[in-house]
């Protein structure tokens, strides 16, 4: 185990595990809510967010949080219940991306002392750069993340499984729901540093998909989810320690991609399957 | 980048600035390609929002990325990479989900769209994969993703043709049944329409669509150019061949405005064509909101008088 001897090592496990678990939990609502679409839009609002920052000469993290937490507050005040709503978040991310490309231009031409990989380290993440100071800042705002599910992860689920019963029952849905996609901004925010802005949300889709494909109680899923989601990156990180030719973004795509396929073909479940409602 | 350089600049006289600009052989294929590019994008994309399959058809869009960056690092043609993949992946979304779903209840939705954001992030780490082993390939990597006007050859333009004339004829065949699966799969289904079928069909047509897209304005760009034309002609009428055909206009001014702008500013084609395709987006729904407001009141007011 002469990994952990590396500095950079041990920051990269730090900063990953509460990353994974994170993406692990938020993911599991995203997939359950089936707005996977959301997480795919605010990964592109992140990559213009953090050139943004870079051009106007502040730190690349706040401006990916800034963007992504004020794209996610955007999507829930136009509300989800119309039906065109994947054509508006469509329209709308992809001119977002298309200032990110204005951005990555203004900022490639106007700093020659720029490094030019930016957009590059951005969009496919660089977890073996964090430094001490990332990772652990890194590790505290996913905590904080991971800590906000957990608080408000029993409406939720209900708002989730079952809206206009809840809605019935006093759950404040709607507020849910904007709460929720704010959380689905930050933890979008953090997933960039770690697996770059377009692989984000593999982090979020696959854990939490391969996580319902096996067990139905609503919170053995979000323990596993999670769970998964930091085995994957565990292991990704050591795959791309050893096999030094594997971008470690790479690996723990390939990891939890592996983990989906398994989940989705080797597990045959019953025909008729219990619904959530009932678990 | 900036080739009004050259010339003399903008001059507010459209005949003379598009003699200027069409001067240059790589401009006239610029344009031709682009046409040909927006023509199928619009057609295709029509379907995509009417289908509500913008998450298929995002996800085949990115796909392009890994099958240029595997195409490279082969040492073959992009354009074999771009189709491949493209294709593969349109084959891989329209098998898996109801296959390995069936019997599913009510949480298929999102795991339908759990598996196609999977395919999509696993693509384009394989593309980062072939980016990485590939060494000293990363300057081309903003270009595969953000798409580039420059350097369109005449044999390009000419595949680039012939491929859209296939999509568009495979697509004129299956349009009528598709346009009534679409609207209703149900009642389709009901009548004997093969509707399996024409899903597989459309999302193969779509990922070819894609492939040729993505050449121009780039894998993460090709999107903007099959959602918002589509998106805008929809809300302007409810007319299919009405909207089919505005959706197509659209494309083409928006594609040939950012071709004129990129060619007039340092700053990328990409980003042109989303901010216009955009802005004729949220104009046509303000005169969406507009003209329904007008209609009620109109509505109300007449009742009213009665």
């Amino acid at each position: 185990m002469s990994a952990f001897t590396h500095p950079y090592f041990t920051h990269a496990l730090l900063a990953g595990t509460a990353i994974a678990l994170a993406a692990g939990l938020v993911g599991y609502f995203l997939v359950l809510r089936a707005q996977v679409f959301t997480g795919d839009a605010l990964s592109h609002v992140a990559f213009t967010g953090a050139l943004a920052a870079l051009v106007l000469g502040y730190d690349l993290r706040s401006g990916l949080f800034a963007a992504t937490v004020l794209f996610a507050v955007v999507l829930g005040a136009l509300g989800r219940r119309s039906r065109a709503d994947d054509i508006v978040i469509g329209s709308l991310f992809s001119w977002i991306l298309g200032l990110g490309v204005f951005f990555l231009t203004l900022y490639t031409t106007s700093r020659n002392t720029g490094n030019g990989t930016a957009g590059v380290n951005v969009l496919f993440g660089s977890i073996f750069g964090l430094s001490a100071g990332q990772a652990q800042l890194a590790a505290a705002v996913a905590g904080v993340i991971c800590l906000a599910v957990l608080a408000v992860a029993r409406p939720l689920l209900f708002a989730s499984v079952d809206e206009a019963v809840a809605t019935a029952r006093r759950v404040p849905v709607r507020l849910l729901g904007l709460a929720f996609l704010v959380l689905v901004g930050a933890c979008a925010a953090e997933a960039t540093q770690a697996v770059g802005s377009l692989l984000l949300l593999g982090l979020l889709a696959a854990p939490a998909g391969a996580a319902q494909r096996l067990t139905d109680r609503p919170y053995h899923a979000l323990a596993l989810s999670a769970g998964l989601a930091v085995a994957e990156m565990w292991a990704g990180l050591a795959l791309s320690y050893y096999v030094p030719q594997l971008p470690p973004s790479f690996a723990i795509m390939a990891v939890a991609t592996a983990v989906y396929a398994v989940a989705l073909v080797g597990v045959r479940r019953p025909r008729a399957l219990i619904g959530l409602a009932e678990a | 980048m900036n080739w009004a350089d050259t010339g003399a600049g903008w001059s507010w006289n459209p005949v003379t600035d598009l003699q200027q600009i069409w001067a240059f052989p790589f401009m006239v294929n610029a344009f031709r390609a682009g046409t040909v590019v927006a023509v199928l994008a619009a057609v295709m994309g029509w379907f995509m929002v009417l289908r509500r399959q913008s998450f298929a058809g995002h996800t085949l869009a990115v796909v392009s990325f890994p099958g240029a960056a595997c195409a490279t690092l082969l040492g073959i043609g992009a354009g074999f990479g771009y189709f491949a993949f493209c294709v593969g992946g349109a084959l891989v979304i329209a098998a898996i989900p109801r296959a390995a779903l069936s019997g599913a209840g009510q949480s298929a939705g999102g795991q339908e769209s759990a598996l196609t954001g999977t395919v999509q992030a696993f693509l384009l780490a394989c593309g980062f994969l072939f980016v990485a082993l590939y060494k000293g390939f990363l300057g081309g990597v903003n270009s595969l993703l953000f798409g580039s006007f420059l350097g369109i050859t005449t044999v390009q333009v000419t595949v680039l043709t012939v491929v859209a004339g296939l999509a568009l004829g495979a697509l004129a065949v299956i349009g009528r049944p598709l346009l009534f699966a679409s609207v209703d799969e149900n009642v389709a289904a009901g009548r004997g329409v093969p509707v399996r079928a024409l899903s597989v069909v459309f999302l193969v047509l779509l990922g070819a669509a894609t492939a040729e897209a993505s050449q121009i304005t780039g894998t993460l760009l090709v999107f903007a150019l099959l959602v918002m034309p589509a998106a805008a002609a929809q809300q302007l009428t409810v007319r299919p061949a009405l909207s089919l055909a505005l959706a197509v206009v659209i494309a083409i001014a928006v594609t040939w405005t950012g071709l004129i702008a990129a060619y007039y500013s340092p700053y990328p084609i990409g980003f042109y064509v989303t901010t216009f395709a955009f802005a004729v987006y949220v104009l046509a729904r303000a005169a969406h909101t507009l003209s329904t407001a007008v209609g009620r009141h109109r509505v109300v007011g007449a009742g009213a008088v009665a």
